[in-house]
């Protein structure tokens, strides 16, 4: 519950925050590490920039980027699992080796190699169409797509086992007997069976995007200057922080912003595993 | 027994392939060129060195001329740390890696189970809700939150140990901690679970009827069944110390294969990437065929086959 309200509460600073704060805030000033004070609650970085207002951009974006790669994966490993599970026999096999093989390859290591081929090309692509507007995102658009496209696996083999218990069972046979189509089947049948653990697991997947997102921002080829996002505000603090300057308020702030969130959904994920699990019911 | 490790060698063979076709191309995709600097380079000079570097002609021919030096064991030229080759910066940069990297596993296996058992031993109890907690923290918080902070209190304010750097034992402390950290926590979670579990079983309750004492029924007999979860997990477990060392070498700027390792993705360098992702790849195929077969020999009522 105190998750719940933590999550909503961050998830509300960051849309209406960066409106709330005096427009100054966004830009590059003389003021550069300055400490925590009252214009400033988290102080300044580098190029004078308002860490709170940085460290609100910034939980936009890590969210928006979580909760869409998440979306994108969801989508991806449902649809991936339940007709590998409804179809069984060798096209299952088939389509669980394939997740094995994907599973085997070091996910990170290819998506940053990935997005830093990818990026100039989608970039030139978008000024040639006209989408000139849209440039400064393109990194946004990529890693959602990226981040999407190889979390999906352990949803599409939590879903498979799923389907593969729920198929056996009677209402599935009695709607077979009755002559449904198949997909009336995974439509009507199938799916309200599997929402509650496919929402479980969205919920977790949720912070390890955002795990993904920060560690390919910390590294240098995700989200860039001047949007913000949490691993690159840590990228920049641990860049500056030496034992001469104890500039520590660049490192706490989104240290803890990004934690509690993190812990937050790790908290309500598990908590609604438990809900759902009847084996972890006492 | 030797069937399947042959087999799983040529998995190993056909996963490389696809890798270094991958990264081939990948790198070839990037626009611009290893060569490109602020001044553009007089093309005859350019031609020579692309010819050095044995990247002139059809892309393809470069592609099975590329795959031909690989079976010969050579890496090539790196395209950015001129006149250096690949296979020797591997040789300095992996041990290294591997000293941390080791480090870290020993640690986060040790430490992890250590502190499992203990919270199933003493379930509901302090010790056990504290360890949880501390354990939720530690997944929680990836290493370039844990790695800083960490710096930001034992090195900037208490001045008790390096911001970073390599070669004394003092250096090596925080960076193996924190790439550590949050790998003993999930392992200290598999094992109270699974120890949980084992505790309930019947041979438990034969141990404790003989009369042994209580530490050797946990750490003899229970842990016996309790660990198999977590020699299961030590595959993935290698994967992501060599991730995640990425990460703690760039922040305790150590000079292991990550910082090249990004160094080349962001600098072209196809030839030094091509040599350590493969390098990544065998390590990771070779550990997990490792504990594929360390867990036949400790569970022998699996049966290996495939």
């Amino acid at each position: 519950m105190v998750s719940l309200l933590l999550l909503v509460l961050v998830a509300v600073a960051a849309v209406l925050g960066p409106y709330l704060l005096p427009a100054t805030d966004a830009n590059v000033s003389q003021a550069s590490f300055l400490p925590p004070s009252q214009v400033h609650p988290f102080g300044t970085d580098l190029n004078g920039r308002d860490l709170l207002y940085r460290v609100l951009l910034g939980a936009q974006i890590s969210l928006l980027v979580g909760i869409a790669g998440a979306a994108v994966s969801f989508a991806i490993g449902t649809t991936y699992g339940m007709v590998a599970g409804y179809l069984g026999g060798s096209v299952d096999s088939i389509m669980m080796r394939l997740v094995d093989i994907l599973y085997a390859i070091p996910r990170l290591i290819f998506l940053l190699i990935l997005i830093s081929a990818v990026d100039p090309i989608l970039r030139a692509n978008m000024i040639a169409h006209g989408f000139q507007s849209l440039v400064g995102y393109s990194k946004i658009f990529l890693l959602v797509a990226c981040l999407g496209f190889t979390e999906w696996l352990t949803m599409a083999r939590i879903i498979r086992g799923q389907v593969l218990s729920l198929k056996s069972q009677e209402f599935v046979m009695a709607a077979r007997s009755v002559g449904q189509s198949h997909w009336n089947i995974i439509w009507q049948h199938l799916l309200p069976n599997l929402v509650g653990v496919a929402i479980v697991y969205l919920t977790l997947t949720v912070p390890s995007v955002i795990l993904d997102e920060s560690f390919l921002s910390f590294l240098g080829v995700g989200i860039q200057a001047p949007l913000a996002s949490w691993g690159l505000l840590l990228s920049d603090a641990a860049q500056v922080i030496n034992p001469i300057k104890g500039y520590w308020w660049l490192l706490v702030f989104p240290a803890v912003a990004m934690g509690s969130t993190l812990l937050a959904l790790n908290f309500l994920g598990d908590g609604l595993r438990d809900a759902f699990d009847p084996r972890q019911r006492k | 027994m030797i069937r399947f490790i042959a087999k799983r060698m040529l998995g190993l063979m056909a996963i490389l392939f696809c890798v270094v076709s991958i990264t081939f191309f990948l790198i070839r995709l990037m626009p611009g060129g290893p060569f490109d600097r602020e001044r553009k380079l007089p093309e005859h000079i350019e031609k020579a060195l692309l010819a050095r570097y044995k990247l002139d002609g059809p892309i393809l021919n470069q592609y099975f001329g590329y795959l031909g030096d690989l079976l010969h064991g050579d890496l090539r030229l790196s395209t950015k740390y001129r006149d250096r080759s690949v296979n020797e910066i591997l040789a300095d940069a992996l041990p290294v890696s591997a000293t941390l990297g080791g480090i870290a596993f020993v640690l986060a296996t040790a430490g992890g189970v250590l502190v499992g058992s203990l919270a199933a031993a003493y379930q509901h109890s302090w010790i056990d809700r504290s360890a949880m907690l501390a354990a939720l923290f530690a997944i929680s918080l990836p290493s370039f939150v844990i790695g800083p902070l960490l710096i930001l209190i034992f090195a900037i304010y208490s001045q008790l140990l390096p911001v970073g750097g390599w070669g004394t034992i003092k250096s090596l402390i925080l960076p193996s901690i924190t790439l550590a950290a949050p790998y003993a926590a999930y392992i200290a979670r598999l094992t109270r679970a699974s120890m949980l579990e084992a505790l309930t079983q019947d041979f438990v309750r034969t141990a404790r009827a003989k009369g042994l004492p209580e530490s050797q029924v946990i750490y003899k007999h229970a842990l016996k069944v309790a660990i198999l979860p977590v020699v299961s997990f030590l595959g993935p477990l290698a994967a992501n110390l060599l991730t995640g060392s990425i990460v703690v070498e760039n922040i305790f700027s150590i000079p292991g294969a990550g910082g090249f390792f990004v160094n080349s993705v962001l600098n072209r360098d196809g030839f030094l990437l091509g040599g350590i992702v493969i390098v990544y790849c065998v390590l990771l195929v070779v550990f997990n065929l490792v504990v594929d077969i360390l867990y036949g020999w400790l569970d022998r009522r699996i049966v290996l086959y495939g």
